[in-house]
């Protein structure tokens, strides 16, 4: 287990530390290419920037299953640079302005930034318009980015043994799942498309396209989710470390009950801890892959996080290797729902 | 490479943007835009179509080796109202088809239907108001066309009405309706007469695009393009900001150029196609501007999604006062628009598919 956790960490931390917000997934994906391509029958990247990964062909009761984790994470866009040198920028995807205060970002070229506000009146609210990203620049003419540049935020890696916490867990943890099935898997009679998809967070638009173009027989997202288990948190079942959670629904889609089943009995098979997720508000590539073409049985293995959007999303170790263990079972075997 | 396009705005183009701008074509009922752009475009009848959902599909195959098909979309729609209900007397109750904002609609001469009936959004003279009904913004629902006794027998439920502007040449400037996007309309009949030879140029005259992008969705998979383009309009906020305090969300200038789009609400730019348009600008000589980041969406939101992908980006001339009875744009900043899109389309081959982290 210690070399397994080894490995796994090192390609999580490997991750965590790339920037890539949507619609800047370039480098993120070549790391991902460089970690996987050994591991492949074929590699290649869409039209829209999915990287896909082939492995296996469809042998007798095999099926074509599309495998989709998110590469792109959370982040901001500058939308101004005033004359003194302060960057006004809009959000890429779900970001709060109170994660944002003190925040740190780094821009796709290696710009650094820090994250101040405007003075608020009494008992006003920090929003989006009030913030800045400060670079150190002193004018327009100094500023090493302008309108247009990107940046994610910036946190180490840190690992609290038990507990994992980074910015971009979310979807990155369950890239690295993924990346480990991948390589875990030695035989299988299915035709396998690891799928790691851009522009999840900005309206699963990634996963729409790659789904079209794998035309898959089966879809599972793999992709994080909440827990219940914080101080006074949103009301809900799934806690960290309680082993990977099987997706009833979220409010993008309703898993198809066949691929729960399937879930389900490929963890009792094993033995693994899981936990069922029902959750309330969010969305996942789930829901892109049910709705392609004429319609594919699709599902969501997610993994418990903390904090989720935060620059301090927190997931659980052997949660991870559950989900890897389970993702491995479940793409080895026939798959007959 | 091509000759050099050197688009003019005489009297031919003015008399055709006009055709295009006072035309009444509220989203669903794209039918008087539809006929202009036929009669525009007679030379490619054999390649011309009318899709299930109305919009016009025009495909220009090129000559050269290895063409790329490049979708280029212009929506003949625009926001307006419909009749839902006579309340007799020639008065009729509406709702607004797509942005508009209820404030613009007060007192404005209007025309209904096919048939340009004109009309007035009515409201009660300030000699038999309150101070407290001028402070309150009326609601839609408060509002009625009235089209004047017996010009009822003249209109239906289910028509559709918009302002009855006419376009106007202001120097420099042009102030009409419905700019949004009859521009790009006019621009991509002129892409098609100058179409480039190096690659198969598939236009799309969409409708309902202020409803939701909706022609775009069907006429991008129809056309199954390598890469697509919108053309249209956006907001120039650029009006002086009275605190002295520098404006930071003017979205766009006039005289700024063409708008080229990083990210909307329902698109990303493709990187590699945002830096095909600023280059070709830059060696053309032809200036241009990013629109700011933020909301707001064309075409390109459902031409990128459609099969398995299509990198898109959008561009826009700017406008002050988008969505209401008249816009104003430069004519400058319409033809640098044009300039542009030719001379990037004359420029354009299959290397522009390699993925960023591979040139």
């Amino acid at each position: 287990m210690a070399t397994k956790n080894h490995e796994l960490l090192n390609v999580l931390q490997m991750l965590v530390e790339t920037p890539g917000p949507s619609g800047s997934e370039h480098l993120i994906r070549s790391k991902i290419e460089a970690e996987i391509r050994d591991h492949v029958d074929e590699v290649y990247t869409d039209a829209l920037g999915n990287l896909i990964a082939k492995k296996g062909s469809k042998k007798e009761g095999g099926r074509r299953v599309m495998v989709s984790s998110h590469v792109d994470e959370i982040g901001l866009m500058v939308t101004h640079v005033d004359e003194n040198g302060f960057a006004r920028f809009i959000t890429i995807g779900g970001v709060s302005p109170l994660t944002c205060l003190g925040g740190r970002v780094l821009f796709m070229n290696g710009t650094q930034g820090v994250i101040g506000m405007e003075r608020l009146e009494a008992n006003e609210q920090p929003s989006l318009a009030k913030l800045f990203i400060d670079t150190g620049a002193t004018s327009k003419e100094d500023s090493k980015i302008g309108v247009g540049d990107v940046a994610g935020f910036e946190r180490p890696f840190m690992n609290m043994g038990k507990r994992l916490v980074a910015k971009s867990m979310d979807d990155r943890a369950a890239v690295a799942v993924a990346i480990q099935a991948l390589k875990a898997v030695e035989s299988t009679p299915n035709e396998i498309f690891f799928v790691f998809s851009v522009q999840e967070e900005v309206g699963l638009r990634g996963a729409i396209t790659a789904a079209y173009g794998v035309d898959p027989e089966v879809g599972i997202a793999v992709d994080v989710t909440r827990t219940g288990d914080t101080p006074k948190g949103v009301k809900m079942e799934v806690a960290l470390g309680k082993g990977p959670a099987i997706k009833v629904r979220d409010s993008s889609f309703i898993a198809d009950p066949r691929v729960v089943n399937w879930m389900v009995e490929e963890a009792k098979a094993q033995g693994l801890p899981y936990q069922m997720e029902v959750l309330e508000a969010g969305g996942t590539d789930g829901a892109a892959i049910q709705r392609t073409r004429a319609g594919v049985p699709a599902g969501c293995l997610s993994i418990p996080c903390r904090y989720i959007h935060s620059p301090s999303e927190m997931v659980d170790v052997d949660d991870l290797q559950q989900s890897v263990s389970l993702l491995t079972g479940l793409l080895s075997k026939s798959i007959e729902i | 490479m091509t000759e050099k396009f050197s688009p003019e705005f005489g009297q031919a183009e003015l008399d055709l943007l006009s055709r295009l701008s006072n035309a009444l074509a509220v989203s669903g009922d794209e039918q008087e835009v539809r006929e202009i752009v036929y009669e525009q475009l007679q030379d490619f009848k054999d390649s011309m179509h009318t899709d299930a959902m109305g919009n016009v599909l025009v495909r220009h195959e090129g000559s050269g080796p290895n063409r790329l098909k490049v979708m280029v979309a212009a929506h003949m729609d625009e926001v307006g109202m419909m009749l839902t209900k006579e309340d007799g007397d020639g008065l009729f109750e509406f709702v607004v088809v797509g942005g508009v904002d209820p404030r613009q609609l007060v007192g404005k001469p209007v025309m209904v239907g096919r048939d340009h009936i004109p009309g007035v959004i009515g409201t009660k003279a300030i000699h038999l108001t309150t101070k407290e009904e001028r402070e309150q913004a009326l609601k839609v629902n408060a509002l009625r066309i009235d089209v004047g006794l017996g010009g009822s027998k003249l209109v239906e439920i289910g028509d559709r009405a918009t302002f009855s502007t006419t376009l106007q040449v202001l120097g420099p400037s042009l102030r009409g309706k419905a700019l949004d996007d009859r521009l790009g309309v006019f621009n991509l009949i002129q892409l098609l007469k100058n179409a480039p030879e190096n690659i198969d140029l598939l236009a799309a005259f969409t409708v309902q695009e202020e409803l939701g992008l909706r022609g775009a969705i069907t006429a991008a998979y129809q056309l199954n393009p390598d890469i697509g383009i919108a053309m249209d309009s956006t907001p120039a906020n650029d009006l002086p900001h009275f605190d002295g305090e520098e404006n930071t969300t003017h979205n766009t200038k006039l005289d700024g150029g063409p708008a080229i789009y990083l990210m909307d609400g329902a698109t990303i730019g493709d990187r590699r196609l945002v830096k095909w348009l600023t280059e070709t600008a830059d060696a053309e000589g032809i200036p241009w501007q990013y629109r700011q980041p933020g909301r707001g969406g064309t075409d390109a939101g459902a031409i990128h999604k459609t099969r398995a992908g299509v990198p898109s980006v959008s561009v826009s001339v700017p406008q002050r006062y988008l969505h209401s009875p008249a816009g104003l744009v430069r004519i400058d900043d319409e033809l640098n628009t044009l300039k542009l899109m030719h001379a990037a389309l004359s420029r354009l081959d299959k290397s522009i598919l390699i993925p960023q982290e591979n040139k």
